[in-house]
């Protein structure tokens, strides 16, 4: 996964609370292997008719390139599907602005390089103006958690250790695996004072 | 620094092995459980060529897609390739699966607790919200996604930052017909799906105590509808007793051992938490939902709230929910006729859930059709050996195998585009249940009493007389 620092691009209002990873990607569409793309199943049920054919008056399929997301609150609470981050990272989109966020959906973005970025409901109520007519060019900057729309500057939060590493783009297991020894004495330690801690072999 | 400590500070002391200048801690894994939808994170680890780390302390569970009627014939191909492949993944890595055709197959939410894989004091992972069940036990147990998985596959570590620490106390007796589901519920609607975000919920007090594991199982499953990514209860007796004798629980001097450290695991009573939250169990009615969010519920007797008198922004929410819920503002929410009923899922699929809905059923007819899919395949047995399955049917309901079914309709058990479904599930988002489908969450006594009378009904009136 490639880090990023800074992302201008197309920002669209998506003025709806709980918009839940049911929503994001309905549950028949997960068995479908990543290397597919999952970009064409984004907000699936919202964004199409029974016969898969997009609604002409949904936001999303009035415009193209859209990069930015803005949202309403709990923006991808629900179920642990990842998928729901690969549904917007398919389709292009970069970052999420939203007053709140699922726990599970903000753990899931930042490791596939996808921005949870949460914002005041000040702020919140300032984008919705500048985004009520029409989608808007927004930049970000990961350093510094500020994003600029037109001569609007607004600050967003953003846990420290998932800035680094959107910034860094790196890979947990590797930076695991540098830990190795400490997990290995952990184990050793548990295994000895907690014993119980290992399954019984059934029957 | 007072010294003081929640049961989450225990919980997490136990099992951090290194916390990272920017305050993230990683942590050992003691049970991984993985299910179909583990696919992502194994083709991640085949990418990376690494093999899993430590196969005896994971669990693989077929649940999701998991065929309800005819198992094993006639599936159609999309769901045995998901089923196909965590076999072949479990085969590969040496991990012990539950499949279709074992006796203890079920829902992972079910069957980690049934068998002793969940005990107080470990450290729970599953790629799956709802992982904060395990709690119940007192285990520090949350959901994780994909990478996350992977990561525990190759490493059985997690790094995680320590979440802020919530209790919600509950006090005083239930009322009759009111259950753990309904105390979640009342206080998800009361706090709102993001109440808890970000925090860690322990449930005590008196009210908590008097549950069964069953019940706490329920209250800690829906935390996550709160938004909390973690339920607690301190173990106690209750807790030992549930789990002496479970297949992979300790025996002999590791379960007098392992007692005496689960002992241990407690809140202190001067520890401070960031959140505290009380709740009188007298307060509590059995509760519906009404919306499209777990927290748009109201008590049975109350009226659909109006979105203009909504605050917190709460407003358009709720009426694109009525909207959809076909539902009007103002009107009793009892007496909504419904187009059928659900048992099951891993909030309210086990035994006292079943003997719930049929202190109900019993010697009555349901007005609508639906389906009773336990929640493990050895609830299925002990239901049908003290006859629940006959009541059950007698009724004119349709007893099924287990899995998560139309919890989420994965394995083709769904509603169909516009009906109504009194549910035991835990989430009535829109096209939860199948594209346009309309999810009332309620208790499983709940919708027994909706499938007996056809439309969401007060179950207490129905219980006078009989035991609940
Ligand atoms: S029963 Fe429903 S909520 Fe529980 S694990 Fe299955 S799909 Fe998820």
């Amino acid at each position: 996964m490639a880090g990023w620092t800074t992302c201008t691009g197309t920002a669209l209002l998506l003025p709806l609370d709980n918009i839940d990873t049911d929503q994001l990607i309905p549950a028949r569409f997960m068995s479908a292997p990543r290397s597919q793309g999952y970009g064409s199943y984004l907000l699936h049920d919202l964004r199409r008719d029974a016969n898969s054919e997009l609604l002409a008056d949904f936001p999303l399929n009035q415009h193209d390139g859209v990069r930015i997301l803005v949202a309403g609150r709990n923006f991808g609470s629900g179920s642990s599907r990842e998928a729901a981050v690969y549904t917007l990272v398919d389709a292009g989109i970069t970052a999420v602005i939203a007053p709140s966020f699922g726990d599970i959906f903000s753990s899931n973005a930042v490791n596939n390089g996808l921005l949870p970025a949460r914002i005041g409901a000040d702020a919140a109520a300032t984008l919705y103006r500048l985004l009520e007519n029409g989608p808007t060019e927004i930049s970000i900057d990961l350093a510094t958690g500020r994003l600029h729309c037109g001569t609007t500057e607004l600050r967003f939060d953003l846990q420290d250790s998932w800035r680094t590493k959107l910034i860094n783009g790196w890979d947990d297991i590797d930076l695991t695996l540098q830990h190795a020894e400490a997990i290995r004495d952990y184990a050793k330690t548990r295994h000895s004072t907690a014993p119980w801690a290992w399954p019984t072999t059934a029957n | 620094m007072s010294g003081a400590l929640t049961l989450l500070d225990r919980l997490w002391a136990m099992h951090e092995i290194l916390l990272r200048e920017d305050g993230t801690s990683l942590l050992w894994v003691d049970r991984h459980l993985v299910h179909e939808g583990s696919h992502h994170a194994f083709a991640k680890l085949k990418d990376r060529g690494a093999q899993v780390a430590q196969p005896a302390l994971t669990f693989g569970i077929v649940d999701h897609y998991a065929p309800t009627r005819n198992r094993g014939t006639e599936m159609a191909p999309d769901i045995a390739r998901m089923i196909k492949t965590l076999t072949l993944n479990a085969e590969a890595h040496g991990i012990r699966l539950f499949d279709l055709f074992d006796p203890a197959q079920g829902i992972v939410h079910v069957v980690g607790p049934e068998q002793g894989l969940t005990l107080p004091g470990l450290l729970i992972n599953c790629g799956d919200s709802h992982t904060s069940t395990h709690g119940a036990l007192g285990a520090l147990a949350f959901g994780i996604g994909a990478t996350e998985v992977a990561h525990v596959l190759a490493t059985q570590t997690i790094w995680q930052k320590k979440p802020a620490a919530m209790r919600i106390t509950v006090e005083g007796d239930l009322g009759p017909g009111v259950s753990a589901k309904d105390i979640a519920l009342h206080w998800i609607a009361k706090l709102g799906v993001g109440g808890a975000q970000g925090h860690a919920v322990e449930y005590a007090g008196s009210t908590i105590r008097g549950l069964s594991i069953e019940g706490r199982m329920t209250l800690c499953n829906l935390s996550i509808e709160g938004g909390a990514r973690f339920g607690m209860v301190a173990p106690d007796d209750t807790t030992f007793a549930y789990l002496n004798g479970r297949p992979f629980a300790p025996k002999g001097a590791d379960w007098d051992m392992a007692c005496a450290a689960w002992a241990e695991l407690r809140t202190d009573p001067d520890a401070r938490f960031d959140r505290d939250v009380n709740i009188q169990a007298a307060d509590i009615a059995p509760t519906v939902t009404w919306g499209t969010s777990p927290e748009q519920a109201v008590p049975v007797d109350a009226d659909i709230p109006d979105p203009a008198t909504l605050h917190s922004g709460k407003a358009s929410a709720a009426l694109a929910a009525l909207d959809y819920m076909g539902l009007s503002a103002g009107k009793p929410i009892a007496g909504t006729p419904v187009d059928q009923v659900f048992i099951g899922s891993c909030t309210n699929g086990r035994i006292e859930d079943l003997r719930a809905a049929c202190a109900v059923l019993a010697g009555r007819k349901t007005k609508v059709p639906g389906i009773v899919s336990p929640g493990s395949a050895l609830i299925k047995a002990q239901a049908e050996q003290e006859g629940l399955d006959r009541i059950f049917t007698d009724a004119g309901l349709e007893w099924v195998a287990s899995g998560c079914s139309m919890c989420v309709g994965m394995n083709g058990d769904l509603v169909a585009p516009g009906k109504r479904c009194a549910s035991s599930t835990n989430r009535n988002f829109q096209g939860r249940q199948g594209r346009g489908a309309r999810t009332h969450l309620m208790s499983p006594a709940m919708v027994a009493a909706a499938a007996v009378t056809g439309q969401i009904t007060d179950v207490r009136p129905l219980l006078q007389g009989r035991a609940a």
